[in-house]
């Protein structure tokens, strides 16, 4: 299990891709290719329409415009939330859970699922009730059930925006141990130092529009947006 | 007038005597009304999750329609049943009608929309919030009808009791479709009104206080398996 993928991951590309929610324009037609196992930062203040971009991008909804296309088949994904949805069940079932769906079967469930638990700091935890963890807890959790799916292409929102200084550690250590297996890391985040830690290639979103897609070297140190050099400066950029 | 005192005395004499028509009478009721429960969650759980998360035209009828029919007379219920199985009825080769079967049918239709249309505003809100990791684990809406009942299980099981207490406490369903025939069709409630109309209202007191206790026994066991798996798993 999880002996991860070498082969390329399908690029994604979104081409004009734009959402109108009750005749606002939630996301301004947007075109843009994401390919490689980067890790690719989606930044931004809050209402840039960074999670929506990322939720067109993961198929979780369909543009109002426009169209995303994967070039090849359609790469296995997961997404991690903000705050993890967990199942009414103990740490090991949630994790049991997943493979059930895709139908392992029952006896090497069990060993996967403990596998993915130690791996992740969470083997003593395995018959606790999953909604009782703490919030760091929980999103190790997360990753857990997403490593399980061994995804070509992870999405990651803002999975540590409500955590304490040791659980973000650990979860941007697992977000690198992904990497390292191959899968690309597509993360928002409003937190610059994590941005710097974590993104070899930054999206720059504001007002629901893609204003910036260049390498985390460059947006950092010469952004080519007025309001990405003042978001980096750490002004209120509205 | 019967004091609630000789009411009591009627009651717990009863339960000391162990009398056999007694003990036919209650394991009936509950043999009926659990039955009538059983079929009717196996039916209505399904489908009220069904009804959270398909959208179609007409839903909003079909909702409106479940909850309109939690408040169905059981006099009515219980005549449709009659017509039905009754020998000119359309059933009526069954030859169903004045028999526990029939008791349990009428009370399906009874207890039927209480756990269908419940069950639907549990799943709806559950599926609310599981809705964007189910949908990101590529789970088909089918797919999610057993994970959604599971999860929302607790809540669930008071649905449940509530569809319990509405068959165990109605009498008009079972009497028309029952008949209140002494050792076959005869239940607690029947046996109440039976035994007021007779006069006897000691008895029927007696009895009415049997029932509530039974009723009160099983919503209690029910409560604590289930404050013992809400500690257990949270």
């Amino acid at each position: 299990m999880n002996a991860h993928h070498t082969p390329p991951v399908a690029a994604l590309e979104l081409d004009n891709v734009g959402f109108i929610h009750r005749g606002h324009a939630l996301l301004k037609p947007t075109s843009l290719r994401l390919a490689g196992c980067q890790r690719t930062l989606i930044m931004g203040p809050n209402g840039a329409g960074k999670s929506l971009l990322m939720r067109l991008a993961h198929g979780l909804l369909t543009p109002t415009s426009g169209t995303v296309r994967w070039q090849g088949k359609p790469p296995a994904q997961a997404m991690v939330f903000q705050r993890p949805v967990l199942l009414r069940r103990s740490a090991l079932d949630n994790l049991t859970y997943v493979l059930a769906i895709h139908k392992i079967s029952r006896q090497n469930r069990k060993t996967q699922a403990i596998n993915a638990l130690d791996k992740f700091g969470l083997a003593h935890l395995a018959k606790r009730p999953a909604r009782v963890l703490s919030g760091g807890e929980q999103q190790r959790l997360a990753l857990a059930r997403a490593w399980l799916l061994n995804p070509q292409v992870l999405f990651l929102d803002e999975p540590t925006s409500a955590l304490d200084p040791a659980a973000i550690k650990a979860v941007e250590d697992a977000v690198l141990e992904f990497h390292h297996s191959g899968t690309r890391i597509v993360m928002t985040t409003h937190d610059l130092h994590q941005a710097r830690r974590l993104a070899n290639d930054v999206l720059f979103m504001h007002n629901g529009a893609l204003l910036e897609h260049t390498p985390a070297n460059d947006f950092f140190t010469a952004p080519t947006s007025h309001e990405a050099a003042a978001f980096i400066r750490g002004e209120l950029v509205w | 007038m019967p004091t609630s005192e000789n009411a009591f005395s009627t009651a717990l004499a009863l339960i000391l005597s162990m009398d056999s028509a007694l003990i036919s009478i209650v394991t009936l009721s509950l043999q009926v009304s659990l039955m009538a429960v059983l079929i009717a969650s196996l039916l209505a759980l399904p489908l009220g999750a069904a009804l959270a998360l398909w959208h179609f035209p007409g839903r909003n009828a079909v909702i409106v329609a479940l909850n309109a029919l939690m408040g169905l007379p059981p006099v009515v219920a219980g005549l449709c049943v009659y017509l039905l199985l009754s020998r000119a009825g359309p059933l009526g080769e069954w030859g169903l009608l004045f028999t526990p079967s029939a008791m349990v049918i009428a009370q399906v239709i009874l207890v039927l929309p209480i756990i269908a249309a419940l069950t639907r505003q549990q799943v709806e809100a559950l599926h609310g919030e599981y809705a964007e990791q189910l949908n990101s684990l590529g789970l088909s809406r089918r797919r999610m009808i057993p994970t959604l009942l599971w999860d929302a299980r607790f809540g669930l099981l008071t649905v449940i009791l509530a569809g319990f207490g509405r068959a165990s406490a109605e009498v008009g369903a079972v009497m028309i479709v029952g008949g209140n025939i002494d050792g076959v069709t005869r239940v607690m409630t029947t046996s109440i009104v039976l035994e007021t109309s007779k006069g006897n209202l000691p008895m029927a007191l007696g009895l009415g206080i049997i029932l509530l206790a039974l009723v009160t026994m099983i919503n209690a066991i029910a409560h604590m398996i289930g404050e013992t798996a809400k500690r257990r798993l949270g």
